[in-house]
């Protein structure tokens, strides 16, 4: 069914009856071309672009809960292509340039809203990193503005300019980062990749891998075998579990990253404030609830929730820069599973393992990357060789001593 | 949480510091043939579990040791707490 | 208007009067009121809008579990928006609004998206706004933004404080209901350390809310007796107006106080207090929450909760209406028809959906059995509903139990899921409960009040065994035992209107259709589809409604159907609360340097460098811009001589036989072969090779190094030394301790250092050249005996020495310094100038040394010894980090010698356009070299060792310009080093 609002207004008239399921629920077949290991965003895109982009609808999506389960379903909805290395700026720019056609293109309002995302500044080497990485966006063809004080105040009057601990003296801002409903993301690609004719199973869970002599030829699953000719991993915080089932082990630990939303507020955050400084960065909701986080806790976990040290620094970080949100009440804190690699950076490479195919590594920062991380995986699967702009995103990438390491920070993933 | 300290008791995690794998400890020898390879997985490559973990921390606003923490990455429980000093010795590590 | 509704005292001081305001209309109320109990006293009825649909709302609730009377309360920064006024004493002066609506509450412009709503059911937004693209952010957006969103914050900082404390318990008991009550009496009397925390300013949860009786007496007056015996025992804690509103790993609950909400003013005081309370064990007594049935118009003002209708009438004295009817679909429903008659309220029906033989007799009533509510009239607050069987009935207020849910949230706050009981049809904790917590009361489905008191004390037995404590005799209590029978009944199947089920978001039973046509049947899609749930109330008087009627459309069970997930905090904590005294210039502790007293009177200009603070320049009379007083402290010390507090290096101490072999293996160059009394400049590299540090380290004795650090990695560095040193060579002697703070140092640069300096060491130190020749270091004495060490070592390039003191005399040297440079004209330079005379040296420092860099790249390649292992020595010699167009730090001027350059710009070669292909490098330090009289940078830059004298683009399009530079050597000064020689 076409989305469009004469559907809408139609069904509306005649009580909303006619409405159609936006996805099967269809049995597993025995075999596919290509078999996705989880629905979540980066799974559920990959599909889409297989099937849209290459034609390759024999696919199943394969997904232990409910379809966008993952952290598709629990970050901080932001978008941006402020990166700084030539390994990853050109992938996150094609991710920035999907999203700007992306609910045309599968007919489904994510609400992609591009109101600016804006990083704060409070020192000169801040500032001098900050002109480098927007001298690199550029040079990619995205975009960047380097604001001093006043060009900051424009844009949040409300910050805090005079009683700050950093003071701000400028910042980077991206016209057209933002946010995005991210559940919908989820939604889009999953009802269009249905449509085109690929499975997405859930409540099927993986529970081994069939490897013979070095070829994967398919997947264990609690619903019984399926067989493929690739196997495509993309499970994000549960990467190292799964793919342990083939035996490897990753450059990459789970960590936990919590995010918080407060009661709906009339719009007063503009776009999408970080405060690097402060380990905190907010934006607001359509619904207006103000949407914030800040570091990861810390240590090595799969239990989806943090701890309070992690809370309260959060919190200190948002009232450090915007004291005006003090009387705003916290509704709902949640964590996700983060795979964390040692460079901060991802993966979408092939194994040494014939036919098995891994993407992941996407650290807290996967949400963003969702159309690029779909259409270069279906691209590496379909055509054998990585997408132009993912050349760099190797899994032996450490063994050669070319990592991608945006903070500098080395093979500590909590620091990422 | 709540880490206790094997020389001063129970002290929130708050007070330390992460590192993680307590694998870590096991530094390879760079004297070996194939010494980069080694030092590749030891920096490298996690086990990354689901489970019993064990794991460096480090008393930094406390009495600056470093400890090895078996802790379960599914439910947290701690069921034990050495210091790295004694671990790294018994694993053979001196000088 | 006078509190017509007000019948009888309850529990409120009716002897008192306070005064508050709602919109603006005075109003009178008692102390012991909720802003609600005194708004339904007098009578105001509608008191909000909803969040989608802008319908008009009435109070529904009398607890934390409110959807509909949300108020903006306070004014000014105080304001505070949001605001159940269930949970809102009642002080005098009180200003409440209701928000959410454009124009007055009674006739909101917005009520226009109810007519729409057939084209605004669940998922719609989903479904359009795509075409014009432009559009959605142009028009449709902000739209949808400026109608959402509920109450507004004023934009103004908070104005009031928070504090954070830490509490210990063996036993923390949470609510204070007659589970909560008995089982802290017990464990009181055992003499345990207990808390009992209820989110209530009066403790005894529902008993005050009832009529019911334990020991011959109300029950209101045995938890007031109770509380009172409590409060005379040292070993417990009471902690009333205390939500504890998570439970986290390991026994640590986060609980939030609210000291001064109920006043007018906080009068200086902290208004709440976020407390992390830590306990062996913990007690889930938070009791239950009534939930509705869906029927048409079941949302409007007079449809209230069964139990808070006879709450309100019991504690605060006020009926919600005159005349009153209740449906139910269990006994408790009866309950409030029994009690509201007592009082004398006319109850004119009680409709319960269960075919069986009435309960309970009502005076008055009509008693209509199997039968349900299909329909209510009146908009603006019900007159008249209609029933299943085609009768209608006039009353001003319809009390509705659809059962009660056990307040489970804290047992599941560790991804627990609670466990649905056909028999009492609600959900349960489940066996999987966080450790250390127990659940006694009506949270673990004893409903009644005989067995939750008896659960209290049973459960509190338990956990002082586990405890190891002896558990006090179990009193014998002799209470009600009120029968709960029920059947489960969730929405009327007659009804042709819109049935509601979240009231705040204005979800329907047709949007939980619609979400199970489209697909949308898993219960965490159903949620996040419709937004059932999502509001501030957290759906606690929906989820279960709207999860048992997509069970029935799905023809799953409730319990295949499951809950969504339970997630802190139990109810919304304020941000400031979390952030307590970390805020504004607090946010971080400020390190201040041992001479920042003598600086700030010198009229220093400060810089945060981390949390330090240090002087980056300082003006003297006539200069007008921060560079004049640059160049001055750059021209003086390069021609005379400068001061310059670097006290803020890291320097750790370490001591051993193993000290040398410690520094060979953290050092990728060798120390051990170092002589005494000699210092050397050392770069430090992570195990992958990248470098992670460099400063000097002095040998001070056979077995004594002192090392420095920079600033910013004085704490990472010392701990990865003790991680060396505990994890990986645990047979080392070597000790480590950080010195940082024991010392106050200065740099003493200039080709007037020495003389200066020869003013200031005692005699018995002679720091001529031939005595103290560059790179030397020995422990000396100045001003006549003071303990000091001097190293001479030049980060500017001149001849230089750094001179450390203990801490305390910090001050005091800088002084003296100072004047003893008098003769020379010294001047004290920040950190701007020392930036400029490292620029002009070639220095590597933050910008360089940014954690992406090797020594390679800074052409420091050969310092990275191959005779011994080092940290970091073999995975530095991977191939992509010896790459023959690898970046090396090079040198920058611009051609025409007018141009200033910038840090950031990247570098192309000429003829190329600025592209991400193109990209050769970048610069990451620029300075005026007041020395060379033009602009100056380092940066990295593809071979840069061979490109000396190249002519490349400085391109910088993030600020329009594009400038041609030369590459040249890193060393704009004194490139062979004869000055700090000298």
């Amino acid at each position: 069914m076409r989305y469009s609002a004469l559907q809408i207004i139609k069904q509306g008239l005649t009580g909303n009856k006619g409405w159609t399921p936006a996805w099967r629920e269809p049995e597993p077949k025995a075999d596919y071309d290509i078999i996705i290991i989880g629905a979540g965003g980066h799974g559920l895109a990959t599909a889409y672009y297989l099937a849209k982009e290459h034609g390759i609808t024999n696919v199943a999506v394969l997904e232990k809960g409910w379809l966008g389960s993952g952290n598709i379903g629990r970050n901080t909805t932001i978008i941006r292509s402020n990166y700084m290395l030539p390994g990853n700026e050109p992938f996150y720019e094609l991710s920035m340039k999907l999203w700007e056609g992306l609910e045309q293109d599968f007919n489904y309002n994510a609400m992609i809203s591009q109101r600016g995302i804006l990083n704060l500044c409070h020192s000169d080497p801040q500032r001098d990193a900050f002109a480098r990485r927007g001298n690199a966006m550029l040079m990619a063809g995205a975009d960047a503005v380097l604001l001093d004080e006043d060009g900051v105040r424009k844009l949040c009057p409300d910050l805090d300019f005079t009683n700050a601990r950093f003071p701000i003296k400028g910042g980077l801002w991206q016209k057209r980062g933002g946010t995005v409903r991210h559940d919908a993301v989820a939604w889009g690609y999953a009802r269009g990749a249905d449509e085109r004719g690929v499975d997405i199973i859930q409540n099927c869970e993986v529970v081994g891998m069939q490897i013979d002599n070095g070829v994967c030829t398919g997947v264990e699953t609690t619903r019984g075998k399926i067989g493929a000719k690739k196997v495509a991993v993309c499970v994000a915080g549960s990467s190292s579990r799964v793919m342990s089932m083939a035996g490897m082990r990753l450059p990459i630990e789970s960590h936990v990253l919590q995010a918080f939303v407060s009661e709906g507020l009339k719009p007063t955050i503009p776009g999408v404030i970080t405060f690097g400084a402060g380990h905190f960065y907010i934006s607001q909701s359509d619904k207006g609830g103000l949407v914030f986080g800040g570091d990861i806790d810390g240590y090595n976990t799969y239990a989806q929730r943090g701890n309070l040290p992690t809370v309260e620094d959060v919190c200190e970080g948002g009232m450090a820069i915007m004291p005006h949100i003090g009387r705003a009440r916290l509704l709902r804190m949640w964590g996700g599973v983060m795979d964390m690699s040692m460079d901060g950076s991802p993966f979408i490479d092939k194994t040494d393992i014939s036919g098995l195919f891994f993407n992941g590594g996407w650290c807290y920062g996967g949400f963003k990357a969702t159309p690029a991380s779909g259409w270069c995986y279906a691209h590496l699967l379909a055509t054998g060789s990585p997408h132009e702009t993912a050349t760099e995103l190797k899994l032996n990438r450490f063994k050669r001593g070319r990592m991608i390491d945006e903070k500098g920070v080395g093979a500590q993933p909590n620091l990422h | 949480m709540i880490i206790n300290h094997p020389l001063l008791g129970p002290r929130d995690a708050a007070e330390f510091v992460y590192l993680g794998d307590a694998s870590l400890i096991n530094r390879p020898d760079s004297a070996t043939s194939n010494a980069a390879e080694q030092f590749y997985e030891y920096l490298y490559l996690r086990d990354n579990v689901a489970g019993e973990m064990r794991e460096l921390w480090y008393h930094e606003q406390g009495d600056r040791s470093w400890l090895v923490v078996t802790r379960n990455t599914l439910t947290h429980e701690i069921s034990n707490v050495e210091l790295a000093r004694d671990v790294a010795r018994a694993q053979g590590r001196n000088r | 208007m006078s509190q017509v509704n007000r019948i009888e005292q309850g529990l409120v001081d009716t002897n008192r009067e306070l005064k508050f305001t709602f919109n603006d209309k005075l109003y009178i109320a008692h102390p012991g009121d909720t802003l609600a109990s005194a708004l339904l006293a007098n009578g105001q009825r509608l008191v909000g809008r909803s969040f989608k649909y802008h319908r008009p709302r009435g109070i529904f609730s009398c607890g934390s579990e409110e959807p509909n009377a949300l108020v903006e309360l306070r004014r000014g920064a105080y304001l505070e928006p949001n605001t159940r006024a269930t949970v809102t004493e009642l002080f005098d002066g009180l200003q409440a609004r209701s928000q959410n609506h454009r124009g007055p509450l009674g006739f909101d412009l917005m009520g226009i998206n109810d007519l729409l709503s057939p084209f605004l059911s669940a998922g719609f937004y989903y479904k359009t706004f795509m075409w014009p693209k432009a559009f959605w952010e142009k028009l449709y957006e902000p739209v949808i933004r400026a109608s959402a969103g509920l109450g507004s914050l004023s934009g103004l900082p908070d104005p009031d404080s928070y504090d954070k404390g830490f509490l210990h318990a063996d036993i923390l008991i949470i609510g204070a209901g007659s589970a909560g009550l008995s089982a802290a009496l017990l464990a009181g009397e055992s003499g345990a350390r207990v808390i009992l925390a209820d989110e209530d300013f009066k403790l005894g949860g529902r008993l005050h809310a009832e009529t019911l009786q334990v020991d011959g007496k109300s029950g209101s007056q045995w938890a007031t007796s109770t509380v009172k015996t409590l409060s005379k025992m040292d070993n417990v804690r009471l902690m009333s107006r205390t939500t504890v509103y998570g439970a986290f790993d390991h026994g640590i609950y986060g609980a939030l106080e609210r000291k001064t909400d109920h006043l007018a003013s906080a009068h200086g005081m902290p208004r709440q207090v976020l407390w992390r309370i830590y306990a062996k064990r913990s007690i889930v007594c938070t009791g239950a929450t009534e939930r509705s049935i869906a029927f048409g118009n079941n949302d409007r003002p007079g449809v209230m909760l069964a139990g808070a209708v006879r709450a309100y009438a019991n504690r605060w004295g006020v009926t919600p209406g005159k005349r009153v009817a209740v449906f139910t679909n269990n006994d408790d429903g009866w309950r409030t028809a029994t009690d509201l008659v007592n009082k004398g309220v006319e109850v004119s029906a009680v409709i319960d959906s269960r075919s069986i033989e009435a309960p309970a007799s009502v005076a008055g009533a009509s008693i209509i059995m199997g039968t349900n509510v299909i329909d209510t009239m009146g908009r603006a607050g019900i007159h008249t509903i209609a029933l299943s069987n085609k009768q209608t009935i006039k009353c001003d207020c319809l009390a509705v139990s659809g059962g009660w849910n056990p307040n489970v949230h804290l047992t599941c706050h560790q991804r627990g899921r609670p466990s649905w009981n056909e028999k009492q049809a609600c959900f349960l904790p489940d066996g999987v409960l966080p450790p250390g917590m127990h659940v006694a009361g009506a949270a673990n489905g004893a409903l009644s009040l005989s067995s939750a008191i008896n659960s209290g004390f049973l459960v509190a037995t338990d956990v002082l065994q586990s405890l190891n404590l002896n558990a006090a005799k179990m009193p014998s209590v002799n209470a009600d035992d009120e029968s709960t029978n029920i059947e489960p009944f969730w929405h009327s199947k007659q009804s042709t209107k819109r049935c509601w089920i979240d009231l705040q978001n204005d979800v329907t039973t047709k949007d939980i259709v619609v979400s199970h046509q489209d697909g949308f049947r898993a219960v965490e899609h159903l949620k996040r589809y419709t937004t059932l749930g999502m509001a501030t109330d957290q759906g606690k008087t929906s989820n279960v409604l709207g999860l048992a009627i997509m069970a029935e459309h799905s023809g799953k069970s409730i319990q295949e159907t499951g809950t969504t997930i339970f997630r802190p905090p139990y109810s919304p904590v304020p941000i400031g609360a979390l952030a307590g005294r970390s805020r504004g210039k607090e946010f971080k502790p400020t390190r201040k340097t041992p001479s920042h007293d003598w600086a700030e009177a010198r009229g220093a200009v400060f810089v945060e460098t981390g949390n330090w603070l240090r002087a980056q320049w300082f003006p003297i009379e006539g200069e007008t811009h921060w560079r004049e007083s640059v160049d001055r402290e750059v021209l003086q010390t390069r021609n005379s001589v400068g001061i310059c507090d670097v006290s803020t290096l890291g320097k750790i101490d370490v001591q051993g036989k193993d000290a040398g072999e410690f520094l060979d293996r953290v050092y990728a160059n060798t120390f051990s072969t170092l002589a005494v009394g000699k210092v050397r400049y050392g770069i430090m590299l992570r195990e992958d090779g990248i470098l992670m540090d460099d400063g000097t380290t002095a040998r001070m004795g056979e077995h004594h190094y002192v090392m420095t650090t920079t600033t910013a990695n004085a704490v990472s560095v010392f701990r990865h030394l003790e991680f060396c040193r505990q994890c990986l060579w645990p047979g080392l002697d070597v000790q480590l301790i950080s010195a940082t703070e024991q010392w106050a140092q200065y740099a003493v640069a200039g080709p007037n250092a020495r003389k200066l300096l020869q003013k200031v060491v005692d005699p018995d130190f002679p720091i001529d050249n031939e005595n103290f020749p560059f790179m030397a270091c020995s422990d000396i004495t100045v001003c006549g005996g003071i303990g000091a060490r001097l190293f001479r070592i030049s980060f500017s390039g001149e001849l230089a020495y750094e001179i450390a003191v203990p801490t305390r005399y910090g001050n005091s040297i800088m002084e003296t310094l100072l004047q003893a440079g008098e003769e020379f004209d010294a001047v004290p330079y920040g950190t701007e100038a020392l930036g400029v005379m490292r620029v002009e040296k070639g220095h590597a420092a933050g910008n360089e040394l940014n954690g992406q860099t090797t020594a390679a790249n800074i052409g420091l390649g050969r310092m990275v010894s191959k005779k011994k292992d080092s940290i970091g020595n073999t995975l530095s010699e991977r191939e992509g980090m010896n790459r023959e167009n690898g970046l090396v730090l090079v040198g920058f001027k611009p051609v025409n010698s007018a141009s200033t350059l910038s840090a950031g710009a990247h570098f192309v070669t000429r003829g190329n356009a600025a592209t991400t292909e193109n990209d050769e490098g970048w610069m990451t330090s620029v300075a005026y070299s007041p020395t060379l009289e033009c602009s100056i940078g380092l940066g990295f830059i593809q071979r840069g060792q061979a490109r000396m004298g190249e002519i490349v683009e400085a391109a910088d399009p993030l600020r329009g310009k594009s400038t041609s530079v030369e590459i040249v050597s890193p060393h704009f000064i004194d490139p062979d080093g004869e000055r700090l020689r000298g």
